[in-house]
């Protein structure tokens, strides 16, 4: 199987400017072989102290998107994770008693290198690294979200699938207990995620770890969970505890649950509306007008090629 | 306590009660508690609160019915006036803070999103309502304003559609106001069945054949 690796996204797209990277200096240490976060401690310390105090500067912060970054609050208040509820505000408020150490995470189906794995030893070989994202969910609000993972095909090199693995299916941990939005079956759990191997393996496709420099609070998918910045928001599957590398495309969550309105791919498209609002514009949160949404979210130039052979409008 | 003074005591409570929704979103825009999605939050609970209130006013005439207590009745207009109200807020606030005025955003949603079509289909019924529930129009228009405010119906119904339609996937909090919407229609149909026995009774009195 040929393993396409796209052309990289310049690092302009995707760095925070000045604010919570100071690039200069990172080269310099990085140089001198000394850092192994981007992010120096003094400068994340003081952007979270900014943060959780509302200091009015966060709302200066400014991604080299040119689109202002959301602060904290907005960022971990305002959730969709059905696992603890399904009001916006659901999740923060539910995920209290929800502990997401110790975490195990299982690699599984055609690897060469299988195996159930505690978090710190799953982490342990990768480059944690800080990227400014858009976040567009699929109701027509988005965000810009500073998160701190790596991308998801370092893991997949190491796990090196064999030639049957076409697509790359994640699986949301199960704990009714813990997450009282389980119990509710508003949709049928474990909640279910896919993509197909080129975009598990595009260098835009992330495992997140945290947010803001911090570690991922429960409501935003602790302790590791996916981002793929092109997609909806849905396919961002959170608290993972288990990746399998399949042969037939997964059937996700909420594709299984309405295939109508959701289905595999979930690409950004303002020009494929989903069947009850327009998905041609979007609100960001926090600015009052709508702004227009942009083809794969923003990331077209480096994503497109991928789907020259995809109908858009049926493959939803 | 006497009948005028129970049904006093009534409408406070429901002017305090109808009022607390406004009060609570007017609050929460000072206060910051509408989240950091005030838009949305505010539209949620205008309309929930239409919902609410429209069934509460379609439960004022079987109340009187099982309570034979016929001051009730003058709960109805009140609610259903509130009803109108947070409508009204609730379409105002979508049209000038979610659409910012955009007419071709707002026609756009009104045609193909379905569950905006009969959203704003039930506001527009609930309009003529509104305007006809003074005194005047009452008399102006005899039995014909009965027959009129049963549009109140269509109203609920389109509202919980509407609501039903907007939902992702937690349905058990339209599904639950459709059920009571449903229970308060059927306790109609006795009575509906009862007045047209009466009026056929009443129409077909000569041709009674003889066998």
């Amino acid at each position: 199987m040929i393993i396409r690796r796209p052309p990289d996204i310049p690092s302009s797209e995707i760095t925070p400017e000045g604010v919570f990277l100071n690039r200069r200096a990172f080269i310099k240490q990085a140089a001198a072989g000394t850092a192994a976060l981007a992010i120096t401690p003094s400068v994340v310390s003081g952007l979270q102290r900014s943060i959780r105090s509302q200091d009015p500067d966060f709302a200066d912060l400014e991604s080299e998107l040119s689109e202002p970054v959301n602060s904290w609050n907005e960022i971990t208040s305002y959730n969709n994770f059905y696992e603890f509820g399904t009001a916006k505000e659901d999740p923060s408020r539910n995920s209290g008693s929800f502990n997401p150490k110790p975490w195990t995470v299982a690699i599984e189906g055609h690897v060469n290198n299988p195996g159930t794995f505690e978090l710190d030893e799953f982490l342990a070989p990768h480059r944690i690294e800080d990227r400014v994202y858009r976040m567009r969910c699929v109701e027509a609000w988005s965000m810009v979200i500073p998160w701190r993972g790596f991308p998801l095909a370092d893991l997949i090199r190491r796990a090196e699938p064999t030639g049957n693995a076409k697509f790359v299916e994640f699986t949301t941990v199960v704990r009714p207990d813990e997450m009282p939005g389980q119990r509710m079956r508003v949709l049928d759990f474990p909640y279910i995620e896919g993509l197909r191997m080129d975009e598990a393996m595009h260098p835009l496709t992330m495992l997140i770890t945290g947010v803001y420099g911090d570690d991922l609070p429960n409501q935003n998918g602790a302790p590791l969970r996916l981002v793929v910045p092109w997609k909806y928001g849905f396919k961002g599957i959170k608290s993972i505890v288990k990746i399998r590398f399949v042969e037939e495309m997964p059937m996700n969550t909420w594709w299984f649950t309405n295939a109508r309105e959701y289905g595999f791919y979930a690409n950004v498209n303002p020009e494929v509306d989903h069947p009850r609002w327009s998905q041609a514009r979007e609100r960001r949160i926090g600015e009052l007008r709508r702004r227009e949404t942009l083809m794969f979210n923003g990331y077209a130039d480096q994503v497109a090629n991928m789907y020259s052979e995809l109908d858009l409008t049926r493959w939803i | 306590m006497t009948t005028r003074g129970s049904i006093r005591g009534l409408k406070v409570l429901l002017w305090v009660s109808a009022l607390m929704p406004a009060a609570w979103i007017g609050a929460g825009l000072f206060l910051g508690w509408l989240g950091v999605n005030p838009i949305e939050k505010v539209t949620h609970v205008t309309g929930l609160t239409t919902l609410i209130l429209l069934l509460i006013t379609l439960a004022v005439t079987p109340t009187r019915r099982m309570t034979r207590w016929n001051p009730v009745i003058q709960l109805r207009r009140p609610l259903g006036l509130f009803a109108f109200f947070y409508a009204s807020l609730h379409f105002s606030i979508w049209m000038a803070l979610d659409l910012s005025f955009q007419l071709s955003w707002i026609w756009e949603d009104i045609i193909e999103r379905p569950y905006i079509t009969v959203g704003f289909m039930g506001f527009v019924l609930l309009i003529p309502l509104a305007i006809t529930s003074t005194k005047g129009w009452i008399r102006r228009l005899s039995h014909r304003w009965t027959t009129l405010h049963r549009l109140i119906y269509a109203t609920a119904a389109l509202g919980v559609i509407h609501f039903y339609w907007l939902v992702k996937a937690d349905t058990r909090l339209p599904i639950l106001l459709g059920t009571i919407l449903a229970v308060l229609l059927v306790t109609r149909i006795p009575i509906w069945l009862r007045k047209k026995r009466h009026r056929q009774a009443a129409t077909s009195q000569e041709p009674i054949s003889v066998r």
